[in-house]
């Protein structure tokens, strides 16, 4: 037996493998039943005891030496059959994904969750309430009685004598105070929809505002003011100042209009501000005395502030829509804009 | 409320400019609209006309040598009244006037060096001007200086500051009550107007009788004047007038309106002897008709406030005066009434007859004081500028309080509403500037209010007024200190949104006010419809009850664009009336059509079951898994007959899903609507573990042929219903149609699933369970079993 010939034997069947079912062959050619090593096992016995351990010995080097190829060879030969099949499999990536449609949230509900969470954060209820109104919560109970000169700032869409479609959300105020039964403190803000006859670039017969209401025991105006602060920071980004003017709302005295910093020029003036660095967005002020003794809080004891801005405004200028009617014409091209996760 | 600078400057000094008044005002809650000079026109001079001959070239033009003192220049006037040794406006070149800048230029050939100007053209608006003001250039008197600006020579060299006021503030709608408004400002005093006049010794008594027959009407104070002479206004009245946004007309007219102007009283006054014998006030009778001076014939009501005489209805009170007492050119004699009307009622028959200048004041309430002060600053501007001779005595009718306002309030209090912390005598130098006079009791201040700010009654409005004059901006913004506590906050709408959103719907915005013919759309419900008394137009009269027809509206808008893929939803509320109650409930809505998935060279059109699929993930979030039925009843007329259902829960109707009746669209378009308000009130179990099996469960399919007629859901509940607890689930998962199976036939396959919670399932017992179901479904559907 020649240890170098089989072992070049073997070198040279292996190294010319290109298939897993070659190599196996190989293998039965080598270890099968009637294999060329297999063969020499069995000449053992012929072997002469003298020579046995030595036979032994050059009969494991030579199995040896076809495992170790052959094991080197079959991981070569699995390595080259996976990179294949990659190659066959890959893709144009840059092809588009499947796509099932995709959605989009309203800007308008996007303002509204966006101010609920902030001041249900800051422990308001959030409350709805009706659009179908009586002139007395929406007018009376505000301090506005019949014939009184604040009328002419809300034209009301009227549908018999008695009821109507809320012109203000501070309606919600009288319903706070009266539901409240053991005339406890009040933190509440209501948002929704509410209706005026009147309509142009700038106003729509139907838009939404969110009222809010706090009554406490020595709430102030200083109150009124750190609170949106905290409100137009949030809304329009940490730089946003608050400006109170005196104003008139029948329902709140003092009565305060608040301007907030213009949120594009920073305050600097520009179209948007007017040049004037603020843009009017509420009204505001502290709850009537009037006001407070129909919703039956004793106002010697309590004082309260209230507030109220346009939700439509908001959202033109969060989102920088020019125009009121973009936001009822639903132009899925518009819409489509409004796919993104909401603000925390 | 435009203030003329010129004429608040009688009663107060203005130490700033115009623009920073009105930024000042503002800050004391006075918003203005505009302000600026009256005439904004510059680079004009007085010139006069040297000489003046047709253009060689024109039938109508002329060439004028005109000097402005500090050169003479050669101009070229289309004007038919110019002439020589005539003043003029002259416009130089450079000049920007309304209609343009005006430039060197040459006219058919001839140089011209500016423009000779009429009233017109300087900016006033024409109501102002007579028409040979607006066709003819304007000519100066001989006095006027050349080379000197025209407008200061007309006393138009005002400017005037438009004012927004509060409702609250009638008391600025007079130029006094300006000037007591721009002393708190700048502490300066008010001026005071002169009210003397002489009276001869004969008594008005004489001559009328006065009936007040209404409380409506509680001050009413009337006086004779005698041989007036009716001619135009001294100019400071027009100027006055014209800068306050009044036409003058004659100085008898122009002093009630420049009295009503400073005091904020209106007034009218009467041909005396056309009047009678008799003035009265009583309440119109309902029906009863009046020619006012615009010559219409007016049908009054009984909440009218009216003026009598011994014949007839003679006049509107504080809204507009009858034709038949009116001052005419030829009036002698005049009566004048100054008086006060209920601000409710006037503010109502206003509404119907006129909003005007003097019935704007009414409303919002005057003061009685002044009510005699504008009286007496008519005689004395009737004495001096229309030589009238007063009349002694005063009819009177009083049935009112003239006393100011004391109203006690503590420093502690005005601090602590305001969030600030005020001295003493800050507080007391703001009512001083008010013009409000105190009374320091140590803790408390008594505040003596004058009757001219009627706005003012309780103390919160004292605590206003220190606010607004020490400046309300001042106050700094504090970090409330409230007690901890959650805010009730229902977000289910909002989780809505986000799965609809990510179920790739578009959420949209629309208006409930639609047409009323579209109400009952969509809906086979019984209410009655909510009108609007009052509509803006006849396509928003009604509240809509389902959201449908509005989503319909955005898709037609949509498709018009070509904007396909439409898949949209919204939430909102439908509207309804029963039972002499109103309803609002809460709705979601959901519009599909076109495509849903997209992909390469394939893509999912909307069909029933992709919209159905998703109202039932929106059901099964909302916690009514398996609770749901969709029945084939009671669909409206919109909706395809065979394509369309109710969706039940318990009995209730909780919605409708369908596609649009080919009828309503031709577009293949499929909408359904949840109502969430009666969704709301049907309860659902909470969220729990539920053991799942530790043995392994046995699935088998099984495929029948059916009529095309029958309905899955029927033979999942026979199936259910044979199989048993140990029948865990029961799928659907093949719909196959083809004419083969037989004509009207088709093919569903359904998937089972065996399980036990105890034990592993034999084969053989799920095979006798599953053999039984297959008989059953034979049996009870005429079913045929399909083998492949």
């Amino acid at each position: 037996m020649n240890i170098e010939e089989i072992k070049k034997n073997i070198e040279e069947d292996i190294s010319s493998v290109i298939s897993l079912n070659v190599l196996n062959e190989i293998k039965t050619k080598y270890l099968g039943k009637n294999g060329v090593i297999t063969s020499l096992q069995l000449r053992i016995k012929e072997i002469p005891a003298e020579e046995k351990k030595e036979y032994g010995i050059m009969l494991n080097d030579i199995k040896g030496f076809f495992n170790d190829l052959f094991e080197k060879t079959r991981t070569k030969l699995l390595e080259e059959e996976v990179n294949r099949k990659l190659k066959d499999d890959a893709i144009d990536i840059t092809l588009p994904g499947e796509g099932i449609i995709s959605g989009s949230i309203h800007p308008f509900s996007r303002i509204i969750e966006e101010i609920s969470d902030l001041f249900a954060s800051m422990g308001y209820d959030v409350v709805d309430g009706n659009e179908i109104e009586t002139d007395e919560y929406c007018f009376k109970r505000l301090n506005v009685p019949d014939g009184h000169p604040a009328r002419d700032a809300q034209d009301t869409f009227y549908i018999d004598e008695e009821f109507l479609l809320r012109s203000q959300t501070s309606t919600q105020q009288a319903h706070a105070m009266e539901d409240n039964s053991e005339k406890t403190p009040i933190r509440i803000i209501c948002p929704g929809k509410v209706y005026r006859r009147d309509e142009d670039a700038t106003h729509s017969h139907q838009f939404g505002q969110v009222e809010g209401l706090v009554i406490d025991k020595n709430v102030s105006l200083a109150d009124l003011k750190g609170t949106l602060e905290i409100f137009a920071k949030k809304l329009l980004g940490e730089n946003t100042k608050v400006r109170f003017r005196p104003s008139y709302f029948p329902f709140t005295e003092p009565s305060v209009e608040v301007d907030l910093s213009c949120f594009k020029c920073g305050g600097k003036g520009c179209n948007l501000c007017k040049q004037t660095g603020f843009i009017e967005v509420l009204g505001a002020g502290m709850v009537h005395p009037n006001v407070l003794k129909m919703g039956g809080y004793d106002p010697d004891v309590y004082t309260g502030f209230a507030f109220g801005t346009g939700l439509d405004r908001l959202a033109m200028f969060k989102y920088n829509i020019p125009d009121i009617r973009y936001l009822y014409t639903n132009d899925i091209r518009m819409l489509k804009q409004f796919d993104r996760k909401g603000e925390e | 409320m435009k203030l003329s600078r010129k004429f608040v400057s009688d009663y107060i000094d203005i130490p700033v400019d115009t623009h920073a008044l009105a930024e000042d005002m503002t800050k004391i809650g006075n918003e203005y609209n505009s302000e600026g000079k009256l005439i904004s026109a510059d680079n004009l001079v007085i010139g006069k006309v040297i000489s003046c001959d047709m253009h060689p070239d024109s039938d109508h033009l002329h060439v004028c040598q005109v000097d402005v003192g500090s050169d003479t220049l050669q101009i070229v006037c289309g004007a038919p009244n110019v002439r020589s040794d005539m003043k003029v406006i002259v416009a130089l070149p450079g000049a920007s006037l309304p209609l343009g800048t005006i430039k060197k230029s040459v006219i058919r050939g001839v140089e011209s060096n500016g423009m000779l100007c009429s009233l017109g053209e300087l900016g006033l608006d024409h109501k102002f001007l007579k028409e040979e003001d607006i066709n003819g250039i304007c000519e100066l008197n001989s006095d006027a200086v050349i080379g000197e600006d025209p407008i200061k020579y007309l006393g138009l060299d005002d400017e005037v500051i438009d004012f927004e006021l509060t409702s609250n503030r009638g008391d600025l709608l007079s130029i006094i009550g300006m000037a007591y408004e721009i002393g708190a400002i700048y502490g300066n005093k008010v001026k005071d107007i002169s009210l003397d006049y002489n009276e001869s010794k004969s008594n008005i008594d004489d001559y009328l009788t006065l009936k007040v027959e209404t409380s409506f009407c509680p001050l009413f104070l009337a006086r004779r004047v005698e041989n007036v002479v009716i001619k135009e206004s001294p100019s400071f009245i027009k100027e006055r007038l014209i800068a306050s946004g009044i036409r003058p007309i004659n100085n008898v007219v122009d002093i009630s309106n420049y009295v009503m102007l400073e005091t904020g009283q209106p007034l009218h006054f009467y041909d005396a002897d056309r009047l009678g014998k008799v003035i009265g006030v009583r309440m119109a009778q309902e029906g009863e008709e009046l020619i006012t001076l615009d010559n219409n014939k007016r049908k009054l009501s009984s909440s009218d406030i009216v003026i009598f005489n011994e014949n007839e209805t003679i006049s509107l009170a504080g809204i507009m005066g009858g034709l038949s007492t009116e001052v005419e050119s030829d009036t002698k004699n005049i009566v004048i009434e100054s008086a006060i009307f209920d601000p409710v009622l006037i503010r109502k028959t206003s509404k119907k007859v006129l909003r005007s200048e003097a019935s704007n004041r009414f409303e919002k309430g005057l003061d009685p004081k002044r009510t005699y002060m504008a009286m007496k600053r008519s005689l004395n501007l009737l004495e001096k500028y229309a030589d009238a001779n007063v009349v002694g005595g005063m009819l009177e009718y009083k049935n009112i309080d003239i006393c100011d306002k004391v109203i006690k309030i503590s420093y502690e209090k005005i601090n602590n509403v305001l969030g600030i912390n005020l001295s003493k005598d800050v507080i007391l130098n703001i009512f001083d500037k008010l013009g409000f006079t105190t009374d320091d009791n140590g803790n408390d201040v008594l505040v003596t209010v004058p009757s001219r700010r009627v706005d003012i009654g309780i103390e919160e409005d004292l605590i206003e007024e220190i606010g607004r004059i020490y400046g309300i901006d001042n106050i700094v913004g504090k970090t409330m200190n409230l007690p901890l506590r959650k805010g009730k906050y229902d977000k289910s709408d909002s989780k809505i949104r986000s799965l609809l959103f990510s179920l790739g719907l578009s959420e949209t915005l629309t208006y409930s006010l639609i047409r009323d013919s579209e109400v009952s759309k969509y809906t086979n419900d019984e209410f009655e419809k909510i009108m609007l008394m009052d509509p803006m137009t006849e396509d928003r009269n009604a509240l809509r009850y389902s959201l449908i027809p509005s989503l319909m509206m955005v898709y037609e808008y949509n498709h018009n664009r070509k904007n396909i893929d439409i898949n949209i939803f919204e939430i909102g509320k439908g509207y309804y009336k029963k039972d002499n109650s109103f309803f609002e409930d809460k709705k979601l809505s959901i519009l599909m059509s076109g495509n849903y998935y997209l992909s390469l060279g394939n893509y999912k059109k909307v069909n029933f079951y992709i919209i159905k699929g998703i109202v039932e993930k929106v059901l099964n979030y909302l916690g009514y898994k398996d609770r749901y039925s969709f029945v084939v009843e009671d669909i409206p007329k919109e909706l395809h007959p065979g394509q369309s259902a109710s969706i039940i829960i318990d009995h209730n109707v909780i919605g409708i899903i369908g596609k649009v009746h080919p009828n309503t669209s031709k577009d293949d378009i499929f909408v359904a609507e949840l109502n969430l308000s009666i969704l709301g009130k049907i309860k659902t179990s909470k969220m729990k573990y539920k053991e799942i099996s530790k043995f392994p469960s046995i699935v088998k399919d099984v495929a029948f042929i059916l009529d095309k007629d029958i309905q899955s859901a029927d033979i999942i509940k026979t199936i259910k219903k044979s199989g048993g607890k140990l029948l865990t689930d029961v799928m659907v998962f093949d719909l196959y149609r083809d004419e083969a199976l037989g004509l009207n036939k088709k093919s569903l396959a359904f998937k089972l699933s065996f399980e036990d919670q105890t034990r592993t399932l034999t084969d053989d017992e799920v095979t006798v369970l599953f053999n039984k179901i297959i008989e059953e479904v034979i049996n009870k559907h005429d079913a045929i079993l399909r083998d492949n």
